[in-house]
């Protein structure tokens, strides 16, 4: 009777066992990634930039993330297995800074590198930051606009949110280059719509029924810029300047139909790589620039079945 | 009500523990096979550090499943723990960081909003006669909802409240015995399942409990005002998770409000794991926390392998199945 109960513990540990060989038999550099997500198509993506780079510089990587960005406290139990390990550096994409600072002060006291990569720790116990320059690209996204525009005009901007570093950085980034560099292009609203489409469906329905004769229209992720052709087909209005941010399958068709006029893309397979290499210069006591710029690219009909572009696009 | 008390469930009361006892000694089995096995496999397992990230991992889960268990054990279910935890948080850190009350207030207040949680689903329960399953789901986002409009949907920090991450992070053992700092958060995860075991065994609420989830009809039959101490079970429940509530808001030094849903499930988990039945009547504090360890264990277990994260997810899935059939298998032998 015990023998059936202990089957069960039997057969998790022969698991264990049959996997050992495979993590013990290389002696090679260990360097746990853990993100914020896992499953997205967006975090598969930095997971192939980093197995690129592992293999690339004969690192052995794990990718390890929460099932989705509410699970905090599950983000720091990863992190503490991961410490387990004895790593020789780590890369970190933050959920709350705030909550997992003693493990990462623990980490860096015990002389173990840490990278940041996606959204960064508020906090100086990163050595870098590999993340999407998020302010020049939505000033990037501005230029494209005012391209479109003739240098004039009205616009308007749906935004996810007001709080989250990358929804401050992307409405920002936006609106200082219009203001700085284009005077005679007036942005007539700025609204939220928290990255949900069908939210942002109806505050860019909103902003449409307010203005009429809107010149463009800036979404600054996915949600958003999906909302916004949305209320753009539904309400059937003609003459709007689109500009997306992200990829996914709406928002490439949208480009693809003409709907969208083109879109921002960051580069998730060179956040993963760079954190990775990043992590590596780090452990071998280089100095590294405080924030690694992974770059982005602007997309739309003309480029978008490009190698350079596909690579980074998801659907 | 006094006819009861006496004598009558005396005899069933010892053959449950007598059977619960077997059990927890099948459940305490594989746990420590499963650590001989990881520690056989991976040099980095058996750590100092590493044990403690087990345990720290487990206070939680393990406070959660323990209040889960008492529902269970009445013969209901409870869905809502995930996201009253996150009520609880949250209603706390209205408490202490925008009322600015001192940290004692904070604690009462978790408390009693997880008793006051609790009351309400086991009113809905017990007098509306809304199945637990349904009443403990609408509960689940009723306070899901509501832990998202009072907080703004943006965590709340404790940074003004000296001494409340002490709560779960601090280390009393460790200021005693250096050598062993065992985080505060497993010290209150051990006290609740000692005192909530002694409330179940020693007690008439706990003898109703089972009598609950192996006949009420009976029981009510026999004059006990069943409705009244179904509630007050889902109340204890609720204070419990209230101190849940407290340990993940101390962990993260914040109330996130989004978070919480799944963590009914793997609560549920742990309680069968631990060998305690679905269907009411049979269960036991003890068997749920090493339910909640051999989570802990193969989650860390797993991780620290490197185990793709995908991989780990089925082998948890199966080692559930396995556990409940390997029970059901073993009771069947003996009925």
């Amino acid at each position: 009777m015990l023998s059936r109960r202990t089957l069960v513990g039997a057969l998790s540990a022969s698991i264990a066992l049959a996997s050992a060989p495979a993590a013990n038999a290389q002696e090679k550099i260990y360097i746990p990634l853990i993100s914020k997500g896992f499953q997205h198509q967006f975090w598969q993506a930095v997971k192939s930039g980093a197995d690129q780079a592992a293999e690339e510089f004969g690192v052995r990587i794990t990718f390890e993330g929460p099932d989705n960005e509410t699970m905090v406290d599950r983000q720091i139990d990863m992190l503490a297995a991961a410490l387990a390990n004895k790593p020789a550096a780590i890369g970190f994409a933050a959920l709350d800074s705030q909550a997992a600072i003693p493990l990462l002060r623990q980490a860096s006291e015990a002389g173990i590198p840490i990278i940041a990569f996606d959204s960064g720790v508020d906090s100086d116990i990163p050595m870098s930051t590999a993340t999407t320059d998020n302010v020049a690209a939505a000033a990037l996204a501005a230029d494209k606009m005012a391209e479109f525009l003739g240098g004039t005009g009205t616009v308007a901007v749906v935004a996810h949110d007001q709080t989250s570093r990358t929804g401050i950085d992307r409405r920002d980034g936006f609106l200082n280059q219009i203001a700085s560099e284009y005077p005679n292009i007036e942005v007539v609203s700025v609204q939220y719509g928290a990255g949900d489409q069908l939210q942002s469906t109806e505050v860019a329905k909103a902003i449409l029924t307010a203005n009429p004769g809107l010149g463009g229209m800036f979404g600054t992720n996915e949600g958003s810029a999906i909302g916004i052709v949305n209320a753009v087909r539904e309400m059937g209005s003609v003459g709007v300047t689109i500009i997306g941010y992200d990829s996914g399958k709406a928002q490439t068709d949208a480009i693809r139909e003409g709907l969208m006029a083109g879109a921002i893309t960051q580069n998730p397979v060179g956040i993963g790589y760079e954190t990775v290499k990043a992590a590596i210069a780090a452990m071998n006591g280089e100095t590294l620039p405080a924030i690694i710029d992974t770059g982005f690219y602007y997309y739309d009909q003309s480029n978008i079945d490009n190698a350079e572009i596909q690579a980074v696009l998801y659907d | 009500m006094s006819a009861i008390t006496t004598d009558a469930p005396q005899s069933t009361l010892s053959r449950i523990i007598a059977a619960g006892t077997h059990q927890r000694v099948l459940a305490f089995a594989s746990l420590i096979v499963l650590l001989i096995g990881f520690s056989v496999a991976s040099p980095n397992f058996m750590q100092t550090s590493n044990m403690l990230a087990i345990l720290q991992a487990t206070s939680v889960n393990g406070v959660l499943a323990i209040a889960v268990t008492l529902v269970i054990i009445t013969g209901g279910i409870d869905l809502s723990v995930g996201t009253m935890m996150t009520f609880c948080a949250v209603i706390t850190g209205v408490v202490l960081t925008y009322a600015g009350l001192p940290l004692m207030f904070g604690v009462i207040a978790a408390v009693l909003t997880g008793a006051l949680c609790g009351a309400c689903s086991g009113t809905f329960v017990a007098k509306m006669a809304i199945p637990p399953f349904i009443a403990t789901l609408g509960m689940m986002l009723i306070l899901k909802g509501l832990s998202l409009v009072i907080s703004g949907t943006r965590p709340i920090y404790f940074n003004d409240t000296p001494g409340f991450s002490e709560i779960s992070r601090g280390s009393l053992i460790g200021e005693i015995i250096p050598s062993v700092p065992i985080p505060n958060g497993v010290l209150i995860l051990f006290i609740v399942a000692a005192v909530t075991a002694y409330i179940l065994n020693r007690t008439v609420l706990g003898r109703y409990c089972f009598a609950l989830g192996s006949n009420e009809e009976s029981v009510r039959l026999s004059g006990v005002n069943t409705d009244r101490w179904k509630i007050a079970i889902y109340a204890l429940a609720g204070s419990i998770v209230g101190i849940a509530g407290l340990l993940i808001a101390s962990r993260l030094n914040s109330a996130q409000p989004a978070l919480g849903l799944g963590y009914e499930l793997e609560a549920i988990a742990a309680v069968v794991i631990g060998g305690t039945s679905l269907s009411g009547g049979r269960g036991s504090i003890l068997g749920s926390l090493i339910g909640a360890l051999i989570m802990a264990v193969l989650t860390n277990g797993l991780r620290v392998l490197s185990v793709a994260q995908e991989w780990q997810t089925v082998v948890t899935g199966a080692i559930i199945i396995l556990a409940v059939y390997a029970d059901m298998m073993r009771r069947n032998k003996t009925t």
